[in-house]
């Protein structure tokens, strides 16, 4: 088989290139491995050859993240190599983010897989825990062949496409991911054994521990709403006739915001549903059931609410992940609120 | 209450003159049973397929899933209240069963939600439904007939189909019998007082608009939780109506055939005590969903039980009910457990439900829906493959040039079902 091509990212000080009052040089390579890339090479054995190293100091990166990433990234790209690692950074912060955004960057932008290492105290890890493999390390070099030998073994696994086990075996970092295997029994069974356990107070894992949502403080209440401007947000998944965002029927990855400025109620030909989650036959007959601008022009008219806004926002609610839910509601909370909107009404389905 | 269940085990089955079985050979008449079902004035046409486990078939869009049973003695029929059945209590005396078979409705679309079944490749890891001899009813609406009449229509058939073939077991000798007794509450709390109390509480599907299960007829909308046998899901006293997302769908069959039921029996007297079936709804209003599980807390306590099981169907709106349920047995002095399935994205990412109260310290997962897998094409499609990119799990480029099939398993029937019959589940990486 042919030798795989690595290239490593590494910062000065472990490059050997001075401490502290050298952090600021810009990134740079070397042939081969340099530093904590040697033991890297001898745990990868004969599969795989560092064939390039790229140094950076931690506050050079710190302090020019966007460029800095940018470098690093070419450099990487240029040598077209199977597998990166980066680190490990141990207990240093800097270069624990670092670490993460390079493995992040040639992850994402070179589509090249990457595996670095930190101890659970690096505030890189909980930065990047969800988007990589951080190998779980000591808090200081000490730990370094145990570390390099762990790296080597999943980022082998990575570049040869074989599966990656669960963190406990491979010695990574919970991403916080949840994936499918298959159990030795059958769900049915397992909760019987379960609640057996539980009735008896012994041990038992549940598996899945119970999410922490955090709760969203309720705004203080509209005090005149005949002064307010209003705007209707819906996961019913109204959309034009047509469906020009192409938004998913289900497990919603965008929304669309769609003007109604000038309609006194929803055109039933000029607007659908694509929502896959309901039994749509009595939104198709009368849009206004899940977008009510028609009730919501009779308030405005009759001066209950100041104003409507000129534009509803649409997404399908069935199957979204609460993730994606909440990032659509991240961004397009900006525009109401650059939009002067003072209370929006969620409806659902 | 003892209700016998003798297996009749099919090895094959195939179409032809006369509905029969001879030494584990089905054969069903296929002229014989489109006939029955255009007795029904909303259905155009019908057409009877076989699939059989290995073979290279998909099977797209499946509504239910159906086993064919038959009632030898005891009072009532399969499937009491339902599809022009006489309502008379079931689970008792003996019943037959086609074991190894399963009738699937299928054809255009009603909703968005029904899935599919692949009898082979990767796609058939995740259903049951691919281990099964599979008679399929192709059913094409009437033009003009209205979606809900059509979906009524279309489950009826179903029904009224399984109980003909099922029919076919009455004077067979089975291969196996398994008895299955379910006594009175005092006497059960006197039989093994030393082992605990454990009741199941099964939470039906109801938020409506094509998302209803039916419980002796009565749409489960409309029940309060009440206390069931065991035995009488085994007689079909509860039927699918339902459209929910393919993947957590709990068909017919799996009524038929509850996991939770089987595994609790298979315990009883020895390691616990099985006491009964608490089942509740799933109503999209709030004031149902406080009434429902305040319902089933009051049964438990009075059943007097020690720790309940609680399963869901769906996902999403019905994670609050289960929430509820848990929160409200919990401050019983109940112990529970919840069976679920999980949706956090296709990267897993995201929170698996949502809704979640503390009290849930104790879940079983059936696995996460959102997975993405690419099913291969198939050499024989029973049905049409023109919803694919709508259907629940599908999207826009899933249907690929070479027919495979490119979606999240949501799609597959049952694979996630969240009564527990299916090894799969999910762990955090």
């Amino acid at each position: 088989m042919k030798k795989l091509k690595v290239v490593h990212y590494i910062n000065n000080f472990f490059a050997g290139i001075g401490g502290e009052e050298k952090a600021g040089i810009s990134p740079e390579e070397r042939d081969g491995a340099v530093g904590p890339g040697m033991a890297l090479a001898q745990a990868l054995g004969e599969e795989a050859e560092i064939i390039a190293t790229v140094v950076c100091g931690d506050s050079y990166f710190g302090e020019n993240l966007a460029s800095a990433e940018k470098d690093i990234v070419a450099i990487i790209r240029k040598h077209q190599p199977d597998l990166v690692f980066t680190g490990p950074a141990f207990n240093a912060g800097r270069y624990g983010v670092a670490c993460g955004a390079v493995a992040k960057a040639v992850e994402e932008q070179l589509g090249i897989p990457a595996v670095t290492g930190m101890h659970e105290e690096n505030p890189g890890v909980d930065m990047y825990r969800k988007d990589l493999y951080i190998i779980k390390t000591g808090h200081s070099a000490a730990g370094m062949k145990k570390t390099v030998t762990s790296m080597a073994s999943l980022g082998l696994k990575r570049a040869q496409n074989q599966l990656v086990g669960p963190p406990e075996e491979e010695g990574y970092h919970v991403r916080g991911m949840r994936i499918n295997y298959w159990a030795e029994k059958r769900a049915s069974l397992r909760a019987v054994e379960m609640i057996l356990k539980k009735v008896k107070g012994e041990a038992y894992q549940t598996e899945y521990p119970m999410p922490d949502f955090g709760r969203v403080e309720p705004m203080p209440p509209v005090l005149d709403f005949s002064k307010a401007k209003v705007a209707i947000v819906t996961s019913g998944g109204i959309v034009p006739t047509g469906n020009p965002d192409r938004i998913e029927s289900s497990s919603a990855t965008k929304y669309g915001i769609y003007d109604i400025s000038g309609l006194d109620s929803m055109p039933a030909d000029d607007y659908t549903s694509i929502h896959g989650g309901y039994d749509r036959t009595y939104a198709l007959e009368d849009i206004n059931r899940v977008v009510p601008l028609d009730v919501m022009r009779d308030l405005e008219r009759e001066g209950i609410i100041g104003k409507l806004a000129d534009y509803f926002i649409s997404t399908t609610g069935t199957g979204t992940s609460v993730g994606s839910a909440r990032a659509f509601a991240v961004d397009f909370s900006n525009k109401l609120l650059e939009d002067g909107v003072n209370a929006v009404i969620l409806t659902s389905t | 209450m003892k209700l016998e269940i003798g297996n009749i085990f099919i090895k094959d089955v195939q179409l032809g003159q006369e509905t029969m079985i001879n030494e584990g050979l089905l054969t069903i008449n296929p002229e014989l049973l489109a006939a029955k079902i255009l007795e029904d004035e909303r259905i155009k046409s019908a057409r009877v397929e076989l699939a059989k486990p290995g073979e290279s078939v998909r099977i797209t869009p499946v509504k239910d899933v159906m086993e064919p049973r038959v009632k030898v003695f005891g009072k009532g029929t399969v499937f009491p209240g339902v599809a022009a059945n006489k309502v008379e209590q079931v689970g008792e005396g003996r019943t037959h069963v086609l074991k190894g078979t399963a009738v699937m409705t299928v054809g255009k679309i009603v909703g968005f939600q029904e899935g599919i079944v692949d009898m082979s490749g990767i796609g058939a890891e995740y259903t049951p439904f691919s281990k099964t001899l599979n008679i399929c009813l192709v059913l094409e609406p009437m033009e003009g007939v209205e979606t809900h009449a059509y979906e009524t229509a279309a489950r009826e058939a179903g029904l009224k189909v399984t109980q003909i073939i099922g029919e076919v077991g009455r004077n067979m000798t089975p291969d196996e019998v398994i008895s299955y007794e379910h006594h009175p509450i005092p006497h059960l709390a006197a039989a093994y007082p030393h082992l605990p109390k454990i009741g199941y509480v099964c939470m039906l599907q109801s938020q409506g608009l094509l998302h209803d299960t039916y419980v002796y007829g009565v749409d489960a909308k409309k029940i309060i939780p009440t206390l069931m046998s065991p035995t009488e899901f085994m007689d079909g006293a509860v039927v699918s109506g339902n459209c929910v997302a393919s993947c957590d769908k709990i068909p017919t069959y799996l009524h038929q055939n509850d996991p939770l039921i089987e595994d609790l029996y298979s315990k009883h007297g020895k390691e616990l005590n099985f006491m009964g079936v608490i089942i509740t709804n799933e109503n999209v209003f709030m004031a149902d969903k406080e009434r429902s599980s305040d319902g089933v807390a009051k049964l438990a306590k009075m059943m007097g039980l020690d720790g309940v099981i609680i399963s869901e169907e769906g996902y999403g709106n019905p994670d609050t009910d289960l929430m509820m349920n848990c929160r409200k047995v919990e401050a019983q002095g109940i112990k529970t457990v919840l069976v679920t399935d999980e949706f956090p994205g296709k990267d897993g990412k995201s929170e698996s439900l949502t809704d979640a109260v503390k009290e849930a310290d104790a879940v079983v997962s059936c696995g996460q829906g959102n997975l993405v897998i690419t099913m291969p094409p198939m050499e024989r499609l029973i049905g049409t493959l023109e919803d694919i990119e709508t259907m629940i799990g599908g999207y826009e480029g899933s249907l690929k040039k070479d027919g495979s099939i490119e979606a999240e398993i949501q799609i597959i029937i049952s694979a996630t079902s969240a009564i527990g019959g299916n090894k799969l589940a999910a762990r955090m990486y």
